[in-house]
Order: structure tokens, then C-alpha cells, then sequence
């Protein structure tokens, strides 16, 4: 009798305590939820990003004492890239805080796709910087949704156009074979159709090649690769997907240099396992490079000397680490944005969406933000949830990442008439009405 | 003292073959009954809605469905996921090409779809059992990964592979709510329930428990076991798909491939096994202790933790919270093999007798 009281005493303590716990809350904090993986197939990409999410916001609590005064909370769930896992997650954070979460980032096309459904829904802006729906740029059908600083099919475009600059003209494209190796999931088909547009339009041979999730098995892929020997292969894909392709590569003898990663495949956990098969690999950049900036100055002073970092020292400095600064940088720079036009307090979901549709970072403010050669200018409007049309390719040398181009611009004429196209369609099978850019403020 | 059948006799064959007989079940049934209809949607918060409520009561279908096949019939099936996802493919395809059909419509005619599919997955039961089937419902599984993946026209042409539901509404009531998606799902599971219970009761059931219990005794005695065995293929697709089309369409809204994939399968299996075979209450059961425990461990652990000035990461967690359901798994198994269920019918035994203790 005495151990079965003790055991339920100790269960009321505990449950007594969890209610605690969830009852304190302070009045003028800022929410901004992390859906992050940590565990699982893509865990090697996810945890540097996320750290690098984290310690930004971490820093801006240290320096600046949070926006304006109002300070972050920034809380971390993990998803193991599982759709029903994001959308658990989402639900159960969109509405801590004093005014509900500021934005959600899922670092994931698919729980993109998901949420993408209940944000308007639930007035929360997503920030999917660099994935989501490529349609999802424009601001007239998906309100909600903002593909910051490049999309699928600028990054396609980008890739043709430096493969045509690489092949002397885009008239030399003409009977070329370029292989597309996909991440059998709706991130990897994304550049589908404009991949199949510009083969149209230049005269190349476009060669889809998918790779069942996960994607660490490749051999039968590289086979084909090796026997229809297109002459470049484009890389879109995610986690350890990204390794076994590279390592494949260097075992069926496929020319490094040739093969070019998306902005998702061309970070350090994707050529380190590959030893010294990766070197010569090049990849797209979400304009920024690997390296310190400037804001790493205070990072250093603030979270990092501090150990209030939570990332390993060898991540700090690497390109998924700077991403995950660049995305939170973006997402509180359009709270601030809102801040300025609603006051400085804690901003509602709806608030900082309107942040997000007026976010003009100009060169100076990158500057003065310490974000000064990753990023060029961005200015986000009504209809253009983009930003930016802007990117370069860094190559891998065995050790480091070396940015080997100028920067590219992609062609709006290709891709505005496919945007149209398919965000019209998806429109309509919503029964959304498309708001009207040029009546807006 | 409470749980007594002194005095309740039964005048008429309707009143003895009666689902629940005791008096007392029938009220603690009809309680719980008016509580989730009725109770419910006034207390709970969305997220309970979304994150508890929902899944369960969608995959409690989903379980009860293949409870049918492998607790009732005895037949193993790891293929679960795909019919689910057949119900989901259907049920948008319909939508999609027949607009004028109601989406519930679509979802119940999606049930007839997954029930054709699984019949003719469940040729192979004729000729092979046991661990040999296992592995032919497996290769229905990743035939069904393939399909939806390959096959254009069942995801309409969709270059990203990605669908979405359409908006949910009856006669032009919008029905997207959280509490109306909770009760759309709680009707559609209930009233299967009920019907699926009373199949089992019936001459259709026996056939398939003397299946299960000894299969070439069964044909002996004149139970014809192609018939028995694809008609529980074809009750346990049927109802599966419709969890599956309940699944895509209430919960999810827009979905992938990979949301019926090999672990869906397990999941399934996995709340069939821990709930209890053959037992409708069992599904139910485990439905409930698979995806509420995660949940739990997911939000307990961080203040248990603090409690003892841990600070635990969220790769932490999420691997405890593998770990701790693991071993629970385990323990419920050496514990009680036969599942929950069983659990729950000897604390009915014990109540009997209580307060005596004999």
C-alpha cells in the first residue's frame, strides 16, 4: 500500500508540475515557432540550419534585447521531415504566445504543401525561403505563402543558364542531354516543368532520373547515368540522398564537374562523406556562400563565446548554418517591418504578413544587418513573394566551398507564363479568388 | 456490487442476442456515446482537435479494418498503408472527375474502389499462409508506393505529386471546421463500427474465425474458405480505404506518397496487435494508446526534464520518445499478449465480483 500511495503521490506531483509549466507565460514576447529535424534521413542537412535559425535569434535577445524591445521566444519542434509530424507540430504551436506564432518555416516541400492549406486558414504567414511551391511566388493566389529569395525554377533556369555559358551560348545547348536526378517526393519534382519548358525552348534533351525517399540508393541510377552519359546531371536532392549521389558519381567515374547540385545540395554534409569523390562538384547558391560575414562578429560575442550556441564548432561558418541565419534574419527583419507600421509590440500572424509583403531589404540595410556578400538587395511586393530572381555557383576543391561564377539572373520570360499558368490552376481547383496586386496598397 | 446481471432477464431472442446484454454496458456505452457527440465539442481546444482527437478516431477505422482481416480471419497484412492510400486516390479522383459528387459521397464510393483492390491483393490468401503472406501484402504495399508515385493519372497530372482535398461541405454548410471534421469522422467510424460488429456476430464472421482458428477443419465441415477469405479481404479494404479517403480529405487536406507508405502500414498493424486481435474494442484501444503516447512523451518529457534542471533538445526527445515506446510496446506484450482488450475484459471479470474477492 505504502509504494502504490508513494507512486500516485509522485504521479500528481509531476502532472501538477507540467500544468505549471504551461501556465507561465509573459505578455510582451514575440513567438516564432522552429519546426526543425534532428533525427531521421535528412537529420545531416536539418540540425545545422536549425542551429543556425536558433543562434540568430538568440543573438538578437543578447544584443538588441529582441525587436524594439519586444523580446523572442523562439521554441524548436521536431518534425523527422514526416508531413502528419509537421502538421502535429504546427497545430500545437501556432498559438503560444501573447499573439500566436509570427511565422512558420518547415524547411520541408511536403509539410510546405500541408500547411499551405491551413495558414490562411489560421492567419500565419510561411516563410519557405529557398522551397515550397515555385507557383507559390506569386502573392496574388497565395497570400500567405513567401518563397524568399529563390525558387525552384529560378534555380533550374539559373543551372541552364550557366550551363549554356559553360557550353558557349545558349545556341550550343541544342542535342545536349541533361539528366535531372530527383528526390522522388514534391520537392524533387518541382523543376519538372520548367525544366521541360526550357528543353523545349533551347533544343537540349532533358533526362528525369527519380530516386526513391530516401534516396541512399543509387546505384541502379548511376548505371543509367553512366550508359546514357548525359553530358551535365543536375542533383535535387535532400539529406543523405545528397552523399550517396555524389559517392556514386565518383564510383561510376561520371565527371564531377559536370554535375550540378540545387541550392539544397550543395552544402558540407553532402560532399564531407564523400571523401575525396566530391572534389570538382559544383552547386547552386541561395545567393549566399559558406564563410563568416560580418554578423558573425556579434554572433561570436554574444551566443558563441557565451555557449549559448547550439551548434558543434565545425558548423559554424557552413553554408546550412549561414542559411539558417539568412532565414531568420528575413523572418525578423519582417516583424520589424511590421513593428514599424503597427506599432512596437508583439505582432499577430496577420501583421506580420503584411511585414512580409512590404520587406524591402535595400543594400544598405544588408550592410548594416552584417549581412554584406550573402545576400543581394530583396523587395518583396504584393505580387512578387520572391523577391529576388538571384543566385551563383560555388564549387567544392576537397576542402572548401569556392564561388566560381557571376551572379545569374533568371529569365522571368520562361518562368512568369508557368507561374501564371499553374498557380492559376491551383487557384482554381481551391475556389480561391486571386486578389487584384495593382488595388492594394 | 455494480457489475451484476441479477435480475436482467431477456424475454424475446432480439432482447438475448443484443450486442451489449448487460444493462449496465448498454449505459456506459450510450454515456460515452453522448459524451463524444455531444460533450466533446464544447470542451475541447483545436489543437486536441487536430493533434488527438481527429487522428484517432481515423485510424481507430483503420485498425477495426484490419482487425477484420487479421484478428477475426487470421490473415497477415502489411499492405495496409497502400489501401489506404487507394481509398485517398480514389476518393480524389472521383472528386476531381465527377465535381458534382458531395466529398463524403466521394469517400464512401472510394470504400467499393479500395475493396475491389484488396480482393484481388487477397488472391494470394488462397494459396499461401502465415509469414509467406506477410510478404505478399508487402509487395501490394510497395506496388502501391510505386503506383501513386509512377502512375500520372492518379495523382491528375500533378507535376509536384502532391493533391489536394477538395473543401469539405454538405448542401452548401462549409464543414472545414475543426469540431465539424471531428464529428464527420466520429459519424463515419461509429456507424462502421457498428456495422462491422455486427458482420463479425453473423454467419460471414464465424466463417472467418474458423478460417483463422483451423483453416482446413473449417473447409471440412463446409465453410468454403476462397469465399471467406476474400470476402474479409474485401470488408477490411473497404473500411481501410475509408479511412484512408477520411484521412486525406479531414486530416491532412493536401498529401504525398509517402503519407501511406510502409510505416503507415506498421502503424496500423502495430495498434492492431497492442489493442488486441479480434476485438472491435481492441482497434479502438489501440488506437488510442499509438498515437497518444508519442504525443504525451513529446510534451512530458521537456518539464520532467526541467524538473531535474535538464534541458533536453528536441533530437533528445524525439529519441526518448522512440525508446519509451518501444519498451511500452514490449512490456504490453509480455504483460498481456492478447492486448488491451483482453485487459479490459478481465477488469470487467474482477468488477463482477468486486467488492468480494471471490
Amino acid at each position: 500500500m505504502g509504494l502504490r500511495r508513494a507512486v500516485l503521490l509522485g504521479a500528481a506531483v509531476v502532472s501538477a508540475g507540467i500544468i505549471a509549466a504551461g501556465a507561465a507565460q509573459a505578455q510582451n514576447e514575440q513567438f516564432i515557432p522552429g519546426l526543425v529535424y534532428r533525427t531521421g534521413a535528412y537529420a545531416p542537412n536539418g540540425i545545422p540550419f536549425a542551429d543556425g535559425a536558433a543562434d540568430y535569434v538568440a543573438m538578437l535577445n543578447a544584443r538588441d534585447g529582441g525587436i524594439n524591445g519586444v523580446k523572442l521566444l523562439f521554441e524548436e519542434c521536431e518534425t523527422g521531415y514526416a508531413t502528419d509530424r509537421g502538421v502535429e507540430c504546427y497545430e500545437r504551436l501556432k498559438g503560444k504566445g501573447p499573439t500566436g506564432a509570427a511565422y512558420f518555416s518547415p524547411l520541408s516541400t511536403g509539410i510546405t504543401f500541408a500547411l499551405t492549406e491551413k495558414a490562411p486558414g489560421d492567419k500565419i504567414p510561411l516563410l519557405t525561403m529557398g522551397y515550397g511551391r515555385s507557383d507559390s511566388r506569386n502573392g496574388e493566389v497565395f497570400t500567405w505563402n513567401f518563397p524568399l529569395l529563390g525558387t525552384y525554377w529560378t534555380a533550374a533556369n539559373v543551372a541552364i543558364q550557366y550551363i549554356a555559358k559553360e557550353q558557349g551560348g545558349f545556341d550550343k545547348l541544342k542535342g545536349k542531354k541533361i539528366a535531372l536526378l530527383y528526390h522522388d517526393s514534391p520537392y524533387g519534382k518541382e523543376p519538372i516543368p520548367a525544366l521541360e519548358a526550357m528543353s523545349k525552348k533551347y533544343g537540349f534533351e532533358f533526362l528525369p532520373i527519380p530516386v526513391p525517399a530516401p534516396g541512399s540508393e543509387q546505384k541502379s541510377q548511376w548505371l543509367q547515368i553512366r550508359q546514357q552519359r548525359p553530358d551535365y546531371v543536375l542533383l535535387w536532392g535532400w539529406g543523405v540522398m545528397n552523399s550517396a549521389a555524389v559517392t556514386e558519381a565518383g564510383n561510376v567515374n561520371y565527371p564531377r564537374d559536370k554535375m550540378i547540385g540545387v541550392w539544397w545540395s550543395g552544402a558540407e554534409p553532402d560532399v564531407i562523406p564523400a571523401g575525396d569523390k566530391g572534389a570538382g562538384y559544383k552547386a547552386l547558391m541561395l545567393q549566399h556562400p559558406a564563410g563568416k560575414a560580418p554578423v558573425y562578429a556579434d554572433l561570436e560575442k554574444y551566443v558563441i563565446s557565451q555557449g549559448k550556441s547550439l551548434a558543434k564548432p565545425d558548423e559554424i561558418g557552413s553554408v546550412l548554418y549561414n542559411r539558417g541565419l539568412i532565414n531568420s534574419m528575413l523572418g525578423t527583419e519582417a516583424i520589424r517591418t511590421a513593428m514599424a507600421k503597427f506599432g512596437n509590440k508583439p505582432m499577430t500572424g496577420e501583421q506580420v504578413r503584411w511585414g512580409f509583403e512590404h520587406l524591402n531589404l535595400t543594400a544598405e540595410r544588408i550592410k548594416q544587418l552584417g549581412f554584406e556578400g550573402m545576400i543581394g538587395p530583396l523587395k518583396v511586393t504584393c505580387a512578387d513573394h520572391e523577391g529576388a530572381r538571384l543566385s551563383r555557383v560555388h564549387q567544392w576543391d576537397g576542402k572548401q566551398w569556392k564561388v566560381i561564377s557571376d551572379w545569374f539572373t533568371a529569365d522571368d520570360s520562361i518562368l512568369d507564363p508557368l507561374v501564371k499558368d499553374v498557380s492559376g490552376k491551383y487557384a482554381a481547383e481551391k475556389k480561391i479568388t486571386a486578389r487584384d496586386c495593382s488595388k492594394e496598397s | 456490487m455494480l457489475y451484476r446481471e441479477a435480475g436482467q432477464f431477456k424475454a424475446s431472442y432480439q432482447a438475448d442476442q443484443a450486442i451489449f446484454p448487460v444493462a449496465q454496458d448498454r449505459l456506459v456505452m450510450l454515456a460515452l456515446l453522448i459524451v463524444a457527440f455531444l460533450v466533446v465539442p464544447f470542451v475541447t481546444s483545436e489543437y486536441v482537435y487536430r493533434a488527438v482527437l481527429i487522428p484517432t478516431v481515423i485510424l481507430s477505422l483503420a485498425a477495426i479494418g484490419l482487425n477484420v482481416l487479421m484478428g477475426y480471419c487470421g490473415q497477415v497484412s502489411l499492405g495496409s498503408g497502400a489501401f489506404m492510400g487507394v481509398g485517398a486516390y480514389a476518393a480524389y479522383n472521383l472528386g476531381v472527375h465527377l465535381p458534382f459528387l458531395n466529398p463524403f459521397v466521394c469517400i464512401l464510393l472510394s470504400g467499393f474502389v479500395a475493396a475491389a483492390v484488396g480482393l484481388v491483393f487477397g488472391i494470394p490468401s488462397l494459396r499461401i499462409k502465415g509469414f509467406y503472406l506477410a510478404v505478399a501484402t508487402l509487395a501490394a504495399q510497395f506496388f502501391g508506393d510505386w503506383a501513386f508515385l509512377r502512375i500520372k493519372w492518379i495523382t491528375n497530372y500533378t507535376p509536384s505529386g502532391s493533391v489536394n482535398a477538395p473543401p469539405l461541405q454538405i448542401l452548401g454548410w462549409d464543414l472545414s471546421s475543426p469540431t465539424a471534421n471531428y464529428l464527420v469522422s466520429l459519424i463515419f467510424t461509429v456507424v462502421l463500427a457498428l456495422g462491422v460488429k455486427n458482420i463479425v456476430r453473423g454467419h460471414i464472421g464465424r466463417q472467418w474465425m474458423a478460417i483463422r482458428d483451423m483453416d482446413i477443419a473449417a473447409e471440412i465441415i463446409g465453410v468454403r474458405p476462397m469465399y471467406a477469405k476474400l470476402t474479409a479481404f474485401a470488408v477490411s479494404s473497404f473500411l481501410i480505404g475509408v479511412a484512408g479517403a477520411l484521412w486525406a480529405f479531414v486530416y491532412l487536406g493536401s498529401w504525398e506518397p509517402a503519407a501511406f507508405d510502409i510505416n503507415r502500414s506498421f502503424q496500423l498493424m502495430f495498434m492492431v496487435i497492442i489493442g488486441g486481435l479480434g476485438s472491435i474494442l481492441g482497434s479502438v484501444l489501440g488506437a488510442i494508446f499509438i498515437i497518444v503516447i508519442p504525443i504525451f512523451l513529446n510534451q512530458a518529457l521537456p518539464p520532467l526534464g526541467a524538473l531535474v534542471g535538464w534541458r533536453i533538445s528536441t533530437a533528445t526527445v524525439s529519441h526518448f520518445e522512440a525508446m519509451i515506446f518501444g519498451a511500452l510496446i514490449v512490456f504490453f506484450l509480455v504483460v498481456e499478449p492478447h492486448g488491451l482488450a483482453r485487459l479490459w475484459s478481465i477488469a470487467k471479470e474482477k468488477l463482477r465480483l468486486w467488492p468480494f474477492p471471490h
